[in-house]
């Protein structure tokens, strides 16, 4: 279809003077929703003769809808309110609400942002008291544990044995703290040197006459032990007290060209 | 909100769209009917009348009937003819020749005539009186195309072709 010869036919004037037949105005709405060009023309057509006949108006009487509005009502009453008054105001006070509604939202979403970040706060304090509390606990049971060790070496029932360097290692020194009555005997290692790899001390209660050696003992985890005092269990007779340095383990006699320290138990 | 979401509003009986569709047609509304009526204060009347039927008659308009505007302009020039006919009305007024639109030019000696003959008078520079006769014929009166080509004796073709170019030459003076 020729759609420029269509409109120039003149037929588009007749359909907006609605001089066609039903038959020929279906037509035309037929090829104006088929062809924008034809709908484009239909429309400045009728605003041409919109202003032509504006033109021709004597004018409207003063608020002429608002009488028109009153006879309406006569004939077929008007929506209900809510539908026809659309007054600005309303418009407004549904804009404003929303908006209102808007800024609380993100207010509230700023509160409960803010609440999120001082509860992680405050789960962080807790944790740094938490971890205080464990350190101060732990010191404390140190602490405990040194006093408890201290008690027992001013025990008046402990007899202190000074062992004296040997041959191997003439600087070295160390010393028992023997009760007699509990059978323990604390070993104070500082004065030894750290053990080489694959070596431990080994403590021997030694009977002096024939020289009988009883091992009573590893000084194990040597370089753990901050304090260095060793606890062992002694129910034997002793004499002296003898300390060598063997493979890991420990040996069944001592090897005594590795004595460390050597000490005779006073009268 | 565009015609056809507006007109279906109006057809729900929305006075609001009814509004909006009157502050758009009123004017043209009233002006079709002057020309018709010839009477400044009874064609105001009328025009309100004519608004009234609308509003009754909404759910009765269907695009298949053309235009909203074509619809409404068809309501309004039959409601000025009746009236034309009506006995109250040939009491009223002698002259009751079927002059043309452009009639109103020389009938209304009212000087506080709100009509805009300025307007008319631009719009319609340097058209023929066929023009202005056929135009007064399909727009003003409501001819068919049939009516038409027999009132003035031609073919339905040139009443055609005449409209074409008549209408053509108001929108290159509305350009102007």
């Amino acid at each position: 279809m020729d759609i420029k010869k269509y409109i120039a036919s003149g037929i588009l004037e007749l359909y907006v003077s609605g001089s066609l037949s039903p038959e020929e105005n279906l037509e035309v709405q037929h090829y104006a929703i088929q062809h924008p060009e034809i709908q484009k023309e239909i429309e400045a057509i009728e605003v041409t003769i919109l202003e032509l006949t504006a033109a021709t108006s004597p004018g409207l009487q003063k608020d002429s809808f608002k009488t028109l509005k009153s006879e309406l009502d006569d004939v077929i009453p008007f929506t209900p309110d809510s539908l026809e008054k659309r007054t600005p105001w309303t418009t407004y006070l549904g804009w404003a609400a929303s908006v209102l509604f808007a800024v609380g939202m993100l207010w509230m979403y700023l509160e409960n942002d803010k609440l999120k970040t001082e509860i992680e706060i405050t789960e962080q304090e807790r944790q740094t008291l938490e971890e205080q509390i464990r350190q101060a606990k732990e010191v404390l049971v140190e602490k405990s544990e040194t006093e408890q060790l201290l008690n027992q070496l001013r025990n008046k029932d402990i007899n202190t044995v000074a062992l004296g360097g040997q041959t191997v290692s003439p600087e070295s020194y160390a010393k028992a703290y023997w009760n007699k009555s509990e059978q323990k005997v604390y070993i104070d290692a500082k004065g030894l040197p750290e053990p080489p790899q694959g070596f431990t001390y080994q403590v021997w209660s030694l009977k002096l006459d024939p020289l009988t050696p009883t091992s009573i003992g590893l000084l194990d985890d040597f370089a753990d032990n901050e304090l260095l005092i060793f606890e062992l269990e002694n129910p034997n007779e002793s004499e002296a007290f003898g300390i060598t340095l063997e493979p890991e383990g420990g040996s069944e006699g001592p090897n005594l060209e590795q004595l460390y320290t050597l000490g005779a138990v006073g009268p | 909100m565009d015609l056809d979401a507006l007109v279906k509003q109006f057809q729900k009986k929305d006075s609001y769209a009814f509004e909006k569709l009157y502050g758009m047609y009123a004017e043209n509304i009233c002006g079709v009917i002057y020309t018709i009526i010839k009477d400044h204060e009874r064609s105001q009347e009328l025009c309100q009348d004519v608004f009234v039927k609308i509003w009754a008659k909404s759910d009765t308009y269907d695009t298949s009937k053309g235009r909203f505007f074509t619809w409404i302009l068809n309501i309004a020039r039959n409601a000025a003819i009746d009236e034309l006919r009506s006995k109250t009305h040939k009491n009223n007024k002698k002259n009751l020749q079927l002059d043309s639109f452009v009639g109103i030019l020389k009938h209304d000696k009212d000087l506080n005539t709100k009509i805009d003959t300025i307007g008319l008078q631009s719009l319609l520079k340097g058209l023929k009186e066929k023009c202005i006769l056929l135009i007064d014929l399909l727009y003003f009166k409501g001819y068919t195309q049939k009516e038409a080509a027999e009132e003035l004796k031609k073919p339905i073709g040139t009443i055609k072709t005449r409209i074409r170019a008549c209408i053509s030459e108001i929108r290159k003076n509305r350009n102007l």
